[in-house]
C-alpha cells in the first residue's frame, strides 16, 4: 500500500487503435430500419427471434394436445403433427436461440461491454439481420406451399426427407434447406463482427481477461458457430442437391414405396456426421452465451464478485473445444462403426468437468453474499436448478452403454428441453430483465416479473422432470400416437395430460412476461443509468439509453475486472470499471 | 427467500417422484441386466451430485440473503478448493464412464456361437429371415426387388435358397441362445426396438448393421420402430416371441424358403395369367 504503486495503475494504456468514425443516420428509415447501429439491430434480432418463437410454442402445444388427446382435436393428423414437430425444434434451436443469443444480446451488449462504439462492420452487421429475417420469412412461407412445411424432423434425416412418406416433401423440405443455407449466410456475417469487435475493438485497459464473461460467453460460441454451422451448411447444399438434381451425396440405391428410384452409392450416415458436428457445438453456441450472461446476472445481484473469474473464462474455452470432438453421440445407434462409442463417450463426460466447475463456480459465487432476489436473480436462480438437473441427465445419453435404451425415447426430449431449453429460456428472460433498464432506460415491473418467474420456472420443471420417466419406461418419441402398447400403463396416458396442462398453463402465462415488457416501456419507473448498481462498462455510458456510437466523446478507460463488488474500503459495495484506482489499489 | 424453500421443494419432490412413480424401466427380458446396473449407478452418482449442489445453494440462498448492512466478502478466487472440487469431480465420472465402456466392449462384441438373422424394414412393416438347413444367409440387394421378392434376395445365389422368409411381422427366436440380428432397410432410416431387450440399432438403406442380445425370458414382446420413418412410423410393429427351443423348431420348420415362395409366387402368376 504504497503511494509508489498508484501511478503505474492510473495511467491508461495507450490507444491500440483509433477511434472510428461511425455513419450517421440521416432518416428514420436509416436510423430505425436499415439501421447500422449494433443496438437497433439487436433489437431488430431479439424481436424477430421472439416472434418465431411465439410461432414455435403454438406449435408445441399441438405436439402436446395430440400426445394427450390423440385422435380427439380434428386439425391435428398425422401430417400437421410431424410439422409440428419439425418447425418447433428448428425454429427453437436456430431461429431463436441461436438468433436472440448472438444476433440479439450479442449486438447489444459487446460493444457496450468491450467499450466499442459499434461493431467493426456495421453495413455488414445490417445485412446479417436482412438475411436472417429473410431465411425466416422463407422458412415460415411453407406453410402456404402445397404439401405445407417440412414434417422430417428437425434433424431432416435423409433419406425419408426428401422422399414420399414424409409430409412437406414437395416444397417444405426445399424451402426449409433454402432458409437454412440464408441462416448460415447471415450469421457469418454477423458472427464475424463478434469475432473482430471483441479482438480489435476493445477500448483502452480492456483487456481480454477484464471483459465480463457475457462477452466472453458469446466470443466463445460465435467462433465455435463460425466453426460448426459450415458442417450444417454443406449439408444443406447437398441434401438439396440430392431432392432437386438427382445427385445422390446421401442416397443409397432404395425403394421407394414400391418403386426402385435412379439414386445409388450415397450415405445417409454422413449426412448424419455432417448435422451433428454442427448439431452438438450448437447446444453450447446457446449454452455459453447463457453462462456468461447467468455468470454477470449472479455477481451483480450477490453483490460479490464472480468466484474463480480465470477458471469460468478456461472452463469456456474448454467446453468450446471440446464440443466440438464429441457430435458422434448423437450417433451411438446410427450403425456408424461402434468403436467410435468409446472415444465419443470419453469426449462427451470429458466436458462434465469444466461444465461442473462453471456450476461450482455459480454456485461458490453465492457464498458470503449479499443476495438480493430481484427478478433477474431468480431467473439465474431457477437456470442453475433447471441446468443442473439437465446437465446431469446428459451423462445418462453421453455415456454410450446407457444411451442404447434410452436413445429416442422421451427421456431425451426431456433432457435435451432442459438443459437447452428451458435453462437458456430462463437466462433470456433474466437477462431481459437485467438490461431492460439501459435499453430503454425504464424499469420492468418487479411483481409482475415475480409471478412470472414462478408460473415459468416450476411449470417448466413440472413438464420435463417426470417426462424423463416415461423414457425410461420405454416411451418412444415421435410417436403421433402409442396407440395399444402392452408396456405402457394406462397411467402414462394420464401423465401426459397433466404435463399438457401445465404446458398450456405455463406458455400462456408468457402473456404476463409481454404485457409488462410493453407496460413499462412507458409506465415503468424511470431507471437511472444504473439501477443495479453494477460495475460492468455498459452500465456506465453517459445516455441511458445509450445514444449513437454509445460513449458520446471520449471512449471509457478501463482500469479493473467487472465484477468488483464489495471490494474492502471502497466506498460503495461496487467499483465501475472506468472508476479510477483506489489508492494502493491492486485489480484483476 | 422463497426461492430457498423452492429449491429444497424442488430436490425433495425430485426425489419422491423417483421413489414413487409407477414409470420404471419394463422387466428386463435380455442379457443386458450390466445396461441396467450402470444406469442404476448413473442415478446414484448423478443425483447425489444433484441433491448436494441445490441443498447447498438453497443454504447460501438462506443464509447470505440481503439484510441491512450485510456485505458480500470479496475472494476472487480460491484455487485449492477449486482443485478439489474438479478432482472430485474427475473421479465421479471416471466412476461413471468406466463401467459403462466395458459393457459397451461385451455390447460390441458378438459371441462365436451366435445365430444370426435378419430384420428388414420398409414403410410401415417388419420382415424377418433366418438361415436354413447351411446355416448361412445368402446375399442380398436392392435391386433383386422385385413383386415376388420383396426383401431382395439373390435370386443366383446358391446359399439364399434355402433362407426362412418371414413375411408376417412376427419373430420367434429361442431362449437362452445369443442372437446376432442383422439389419437392413430398403427404403428409410427405421429402428429396431425392443424396449424389454434394452439393445437396439438403427437399419441404414445401403449398409447391414447389427446388434446381438440373448432371450431369457419367455413371452411375447412388441417390436417398434424408434426411429423416425415417415408418417406411418407409429404404425411399424412387429412381434418378437421368444419361446422353448422345442417350440421354436416347431415353428421354424413350418416357414417357407426363398425356394418354395419364389415357386408358389410364380405358379399363382401362372394361374392368374391363365383365367
Amino acid at each position: 500500500m504504497t503511494d509508489a504503486s498508484v501511478p503505474q495503475n492510473v495511467a491508461p494504456p495507450p490507444a491500440e487503435v483509433a477511434d472510428v468514425e461511425l455513419y450517421h443516420a440521416h432518416s428514420w428509415i436509416t436510423k430505425y430500419v436499415f439501421s447500422q447501429d449494433a443496438k437497433v439491430i439487436a433489437i431488430q434480432y431479439a424481436g424477430t427471434a421472439i416472434t418465431v418463437g411465439i410461432l414455435a410454442l403454438v406449435l408445441s402445444w399441438v405436439i402436446r394436445l395430440q400426445l394427450a388427446f390423440p385422435g380427439a382435436i380434428p386439425f391435428i393428423d398425422a401430417n400437421v403433427y410431424y410439422q409440428s414437430v419439425t418447425m418447433h425444434g428448428m425454429i427453437m434451436v436456430v431461429y431463436m436461440l441461436t438468433a436472440i443469443f448472438l444476433g440479439g444480446f450479442g449486438n447489444y451488449l459487446i460493444p457496450l461491454m468491450v467499450g466499442a462504439r459499434d461493431m467493426v462492420f456495421p453495413y455488414v452487421n445490417m445485412l446479417s439481420y436482412w438475411v436472417y429475417l429473410i431465411a425466416t420469412l422463407v422458412l415460415v412461407s411453407s406453410y402456404f406451399f402445397p404439401g405445407g412445411p417440412t414434417g422430417a424432423g428437425w434433424t431432416l434425416y435423409p433419406p425419408q426427407s426428401i422422399l414420399t412418406g414424409t409430409p412437406g416433401h414437395e416444397y417444405g423440405i426445399i424451402l426449409m434447406l433454402v432458409s437454412l443455407i440464408l441462416f448460415i449466410v447471415g450469421f457469418t456475417m454477423g458472427g464475424l463482427n463478434y469475432v473482430v469487435t471483441v479482438l480489435q475493438a476493445r477500448t483502452r485497459g480492456m483487456t481480454l481477461m477484464r471483459m465480463p464473461l457475457t462477452v466472453w460467453g458469446i466470443f466463445a460460441a460465435a467462433v465455435m458457430a463460425l466453426l460448426a454451422f459450415p458442417g450444417l451448411f454443406v449439408a444443406c447444399v447437398m441434401l438439396l442437391l440430392d431432392r432437386t438434381l438427382g445427385t445422390s451425396f446421401f442416397m443409397p440405391s432404395l425403394v421407394e414405396l414400391g418403386e426402385r428410384k435412379d439414386y445409388v452409392g450415397g450415405s445417409p450416415i454422413l449426412f448424419q456426421h455432417l448435422f451433428w458436428f454442427f448439431g452438438h457445438p450448437e447446444v453450447y453456441i446457446v449454452a455459453l452465451p447463457a453462462f456468461g450472461v447467468v455468470s454477470d446476472l449472479i455477481s451483480v445481484h450477490a453483490r460479490k464478485n464472480i468466484f474463480g473469474y480465470k477458471m469460468m473464462v478456461w472452463a469456456i474455452i474448454a467446453i468450446g473445444v471440446l464440443s466440438m470432438v464429441v457430435w458422434g453421440h448423437h450417433m451411438y445407434i446410427s450403425g456408424m462403426d461402434p468403436w467410435f462409442g468409446f472415444f465419443f463417450a470419453v469426449t462427451t463426460l470429458a466436458i462434465a468437468v469444466p461444465t461442473a466447475l462453471k456450476v461450482y463456480n455459480w454456485v461458490l459465487t453465492l457464498w458470503h453474499a449479499d443476495i438480493h432476489f430481484t427478478t433477474p436473480m431468480l431467473f439465474a436462480l431457477g437456470f442453475l436448478v433447471t441446468f443442473v438437473n439437465g446437465g446431469i441427465t446428459g451423462l445418462y445419453l453421453g455415456n454410450v452403454i446407457v444411451d442404447v435404451p434410452l436413445s429416442a425415447t422421451l427421456f431425451v426430449v426431456a433432457h435435451f428441453h432442459m438443459v437447452m431449453g428451458i435453462a437458456p429460456v430462463l437466462v433470456i428472460f433474466g437477462a431481459i430483465y437485467h438490461w431492460y433498464p439501459k435499453i430503454t432506460g425504464r424499469m420492468m415491473d418487479e411483481r409482475l416479473g415475480k409471478i412470472h418467474f414462478w408460473i415459468t420456472f416450476l411449470g417448466a420443471y413440472a413438464i420435463f422432470f417426470p417426462m424423463h420417466y416415461l423414457g425410461v419406461l420405454g416411451m418412444p418419441r415421435r410417436f403421433y400416437e402409442m396407440g395399444e402398447t402392452a408396456f405402457v400403463p394406462a397411467s402414462a396416458a394420464t401423465l401426459n395430460i397433466v404435463i399438457t396442462v401445465i404446458a398450456l398453463a405455463v406458455g400462456f402465462a408468457q402473456s404476463i412476461f409481454f404485457y409488462n415488457l410493453f407496460k413499462s416501456l412507458k409506465y415503468g419507473a424511470p431507471a437511472g443509468g444504473n439501477p443495479w448498481r453494477a460495475a460492468s462498462l455498459e452500465w456506465q455510458t453517459p445516455e441511458t439509453p445509450p445514444g449513437h456510437g454509445n460513449w458520446g466523446e471520449q471512449l471509457p478507460v478501463v482500469y479493473r475486472w467487472p465484477y468488483a463488488y464489495s471490494v474492502p474500503g471502497a466506498p460503495e459495495d461496487y467499483l465501475p470499471q472506468n472508476a479510477p484506482p483506489m489508492r494502493g489499489e491492486h485489480s484483476p | 427467500m422463497s426461492i430457498a424453500i423452492a429449491m429444497v421443494l424442488v430436490v425433495v419432490g425430485s426425489i419422491l417422484f423417483h421413489v414413487l412413480s409407477p414409470w420404471r424401466a419394463t422387466p428386463i427380458a435380455s442379457n443386458w441386466g450390466f445396461i441396467d446396473d450402470t444406469m442404476g449407478l448413473t442415478f446414484l452418482v448423478t443425483g447425489a451430485g444433484f441433491v448436494a449442489v441445490i441443498l447447498f445453494m438453497a443454504y447460501c440462498l438462506y443464509r447470505f440473503r440481503h439484510v441491512p448492512g450485510r456485505r458480500a466478502a470479496y475472494e476472487p478466487e480460491n484455487q485449492k478448493l477449486e482443485a478439489w472440487l474438479g478432482i472430485v469431480t474427475t473421479i465421479a465420472v471416471i466412476i461413471l464412464l468406466a463401467p459403462g465402456l466395458l459393457v459397451w466392449g461385451q455390447f460390441i462384441t458378438v459371441p462365436k456361437d451366435a445365430m444370426v438373422i435378419e430384420a428388414v424394414g420398409v414403410q410401415w412393416s417388419w420382415s424377418f429371415r433366418l438361415p436354413g438347413a447351411d446355416n448361412q444367409l445368402g446375399s442380398s440387394d436392392v435391386r433383386y426387388i422385385d413383386t415376388t421378392n420383396s426383401m431382395g434376395l439373390s435370386p443366383a445365389d446358391p446359399k439364399g435358397q434355402d433362407d426362412l422368409l418371414i413375411a408376417s411381422s412376427e419373430l420367434h427366436l429361442p431362449i437362452g441362445k445369443p442372437v446376432k440380428v442383422l439389419l437392413r432397410s430398403i427404403d428409410v432410416l427405421h429402428d429396431f426396438y425392443v424396449p424389454e431387450i434394452r439393445a437396439k440399432m438403427d437399419l441404414v438403406p445401403g449398409v447391414v448393421t447389427y446388434f446381438w442380445f440373448t432371450p431369457t425370458k419367455i413371452g411375447e414382446y412388441e417390436i417398434l420402430c424408434a426411429a423416425y420413418c415417415g408418417t406411418g412410423h407409429p404404425q411399424m410393429r412387429g412381434k418378437m416371441v421368444i419361446e422353448s427351443e422345442a417350440d421354436f423348431e416347431t415353428w421354424r420348420v413350418a416357414q417357407q424358403t426363398f425356394e418354395q415362395s419364389r415357386k408358389s409366387d410364380a405358379s399363382r402368376d401362372k394361374r392368374a395369367s391363365a383365367q
